[in-house]
């Protein structure tokens, strides 16, 4: 089942941990972000998947092998120092190049782009997907919801957004939803992904409202076509339960 | 109920919005809509603007400010402080400059004034009260969907401390973003509290180069800023002064929190002149702060509250509860924050073992968080349900602003 990268082998020959890495909790990690790391863990453990779940601090070099990578959301000044410190590491960008997943939130999500601003100035981002990011005119703090890009097969996003900025998508990148509430990139659209690589305004442990969502990266980054179902109730609930608070919800 | 007399020395406006504001405050109370602090503040300072700053000159003040620990170190402040005589102090939790004319208006003449004071009103309340010593406790995340991001918050004390030549600071050696604030003030007291929460602070708000944290040290790897030398610092049942005596502290409140926060106190009373040693004892007297910590008992349930209204709260909610059935409950009204994201900083695994219960307008994000962290627990719709629920015996019950209140609200009705 792990066709798609090649399954990796311990010494034993059998199949090693799907490894999982939160870059640089250190620099993005403003709301929960951890939360994606803990329920990507979670499910793919009730799925009898051995996780290898690694942080891995800005100071450090980041590994090549991983096969998710979780970038977080974080304040202006740590967000130029994460891009600035990813761009000279490369190491995602190999990864990225290899097929390794990465999901991105939020701050980490612009930066994923071809620029985004903080601190009032532009700054180069990763180049992995075809965007980039400026400040719009006030913040977006608010419930986010939108049905998903039909290609992916997924409910409806629903998730909690704070940014200040506005993202413009190029058009080698599919934006990940329309908007029916809240912001997102600009109104529209939300959220953008190309490859293995998605991102979204959707903040913090996006994945909990998203269950999903969550099992598409793990199908992704294993290769496996899909995969048991768990039991849904208390994600079926707050889904319902956050849906139902929107207008005309 | 007793009105304390019209102060003579001060100006005729300020005498007139201050009566005005006792009286509304009384018919606030009187009439069953909360305990009067705010509105009352509220009408004062309408009528006077500087009514504050004419409230607090001739008053020898400490504010205390943070994000968390603030209302229960102002608690126990004002009551070291009493070795000294009559303390004016908004105890009710009313801690914008609303709450605090309010409670100047309220206490009447007072020599000295501990005032709890919103992280962000910081400024606006150093101003008006010139205060003799203000204490800086902590600052972590807390409702940022409304709130200003950490760095920016400390930003903004530096800037107001710097404007104050004659502050005493009494802050937390432990926290970097605190440190750096209280740099900017011409004399500090430095305390060592522990911290379980260092989120906040891996990047220097100085120079942005990483914080270092090695056992109970921490410097920048980029500039010169760095732990202080604690003079004061709380063990498990003490606090060891600047010469190095061991004051023990017994407390009526639970957890190791709480003796740092006894040290904080002991710490400002310290600048105001009051021997550790003739404050300690009264540091008992604190036994619930706005309903907090109260333990009540209800069909032979000894219930207790715990308020935790943001990550490094709830990890010193869990250390304080003991291991007995657990109600957990969330709102995210407008007070607590509309974004639940935060419970996913929250490591939920100490309660793995103990009964727990679900409830609150959120329950169901409680409920997802819970599942990940592999806590089994049961949703009840209501608080009541919850006690009836669980045997004769302790129910640690741990809430988040707004569902706290309205736990307390309803064990206000039955009893
Ligand atoms: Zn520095």
């Amino acid at each position: 089942m792990f066709s798609k990268r090649g399954a990796d082998y311990d010494r034993a020959g059998r199949e090693s941990a799907l490894r999982i890495v939160w870059v640089y909790p250190d620099l993005l990690s403003t709301y929960g972000d951890q939360g994606n790391l803990l329920i990507l863990a979670h499910r793919a453990r009730a799925r009898g998947l051995a996780v290898q779940p690694l942080q891995v601090r800005s100071p450090d070099r980041l590994p090549e092998q991983a096969d998710i990578y979780l970038l977080g959301g974080g304040e202006d000044g740590p967000q130029a120092l994460a891009a600035q410190r990813l761009n000279a590491d490369g190491a995602l960008h190999r990864a990225s190049a290899a097929g390794s997943v990465i999901f991105a939130v939020c701050a980490g999500y612009q930066l994923l782009g071809r620029s985004f601003f903080a601190k009032g100035e532009r700054h180069p981002g990763l180049d992995l997907l075809d965007l980039h990011s400026d400040r719009g005119p006030s913040r977006a703090v608010g419930e986010l919801a939108g049905p998903v890009d039909p290609r992916l097969s997924l409910p409806t996003l629903t998730g909690f957004e704070n940014h200040g900025g506005r993202t413009h998508l190029g058009p080698e990148v599919n934006p990940l939803a329309r908007v029916t509430a809240g912001v997102g990139n600009d109104g529209a659209t939300e959220g953008a992904f190309r490859g293995a690589v998605l991102g979204t305004y959707a903040h913090g442990p996006a994945l909990a409202r998203n269950p999903a969502l969550a099992d598409l990266l793990l199908c992704w980054a294993t290769g496996a076509g899909q995969l048991a179902p768990l039991d849904e109730t208390w994600t079926d609930r707050l889904r319902a339960d956050r849906l139902a608070t929107l207008p005309g919800g | 109920m007793t009105l304390p007399v019209s102060d003579p020395r001060l100006p005729i406006r300020a005498r007139v919005a201050s009566a005005v504001s006792r009286t509304a405050a009384a018919v606030s109370r009187a009439t069953g809509r909360g305990d009067g602090s705010v509105i009352g503040g509220r009408i004062g300072l309408l009528i006077d603007p500087d009514l504050l700053a004419n409230l607090a000159a001739g008053r020898r003040i400490a504010l205390v400010s943070g994000t968390n620990g603030k209302t229960t170190t102002t608690r126990l402040t004002a009551a070291a402080m009493g070795v000294l005589g009559p303390v004016a102090t908004n105890s009710f939790g009313a801690n914008m400059p609303s709450g605090h004319t309010s409670a100047l208006a309220r206490a009447g003449r007072t020599p000295y004034a501990v005032l709890e004071v919103d992280e962000h009103y910081l400024a606006q309340v150093l101003a008006a009260t010139r205060p003799a010593v203000v204490a800086l406790l902590n600052l972590s995340r807390d409702q940022l969907d409304r709130a200003m991001e950490v760095a920016m918050m400390a930003a903004r004390w530096r800037e107001a401390l710097a404007g104050h030549s004659d502050v005493q600071v009494v802050a937390n050696a432990d926290d970097p973003m605190v440190v750096w604030a209280a740099r900017a003030a011409p004399r500090q007291t430095w305390f060592s509290a522990g911290q379980r929460w260092h989120e906040d602070s891996w990047v220097c708000p100085e120079c942005g180069h990483a914080i270092v944290r090695e056992r109970d040290q921490w410097w920048c790897s980029g500039c010169n800023l760095r732990r202080p030398q604690p003079q004061w610092t709380a063990t498990d049942q003490a606090v060891v002064g600047p010469d190095g005596l061991r004051q023990p502290v017994s407390l009526a409140l639970p957890g190791r929190v709480n003796v740092g926060n006894a040290a904080t106190a002991l710490a400002v009373a310290a600048a105001f002149g009051v021997p550790p040693a003739a404050a300690a004892p009264r540091l008992r007297e604190v036994v619930s702060v706005a309903g907090r910590y109260a333990q009540v008992e209800r069909d032979g349930r000894w219930i207790r509250l715990l308020l935790a209204k943001n990550p490094a709260s709830w990890l010193e909610a869990f250390d304080m509860a003991e291991p007995a059935p657990t109600l957990l409950s969330v709102n995210a009204r407008g007070p607590d924050g509309l974004d639940t994201s935060w419970l996913f900083d929250v490591d939920f695994t100490p309660l793995r073992g103990r009964p727990v219960q679900v409830t609150g307008d959120r329950a169901y994000d409680l409920a997802v968080r819970l599942q990940v962290d592999d806590v089994p627990f049961r949703h009840v719709p209501s608080f009541a349900e919850a006690v009836a629920s669980v045997p004769p015996g302790r129910l640690e019950v741990i809430a988040n602003y707004t569902a706290f209140q309205d736990i307390r609200a309803e064990l206000d009705r039955v009893l």
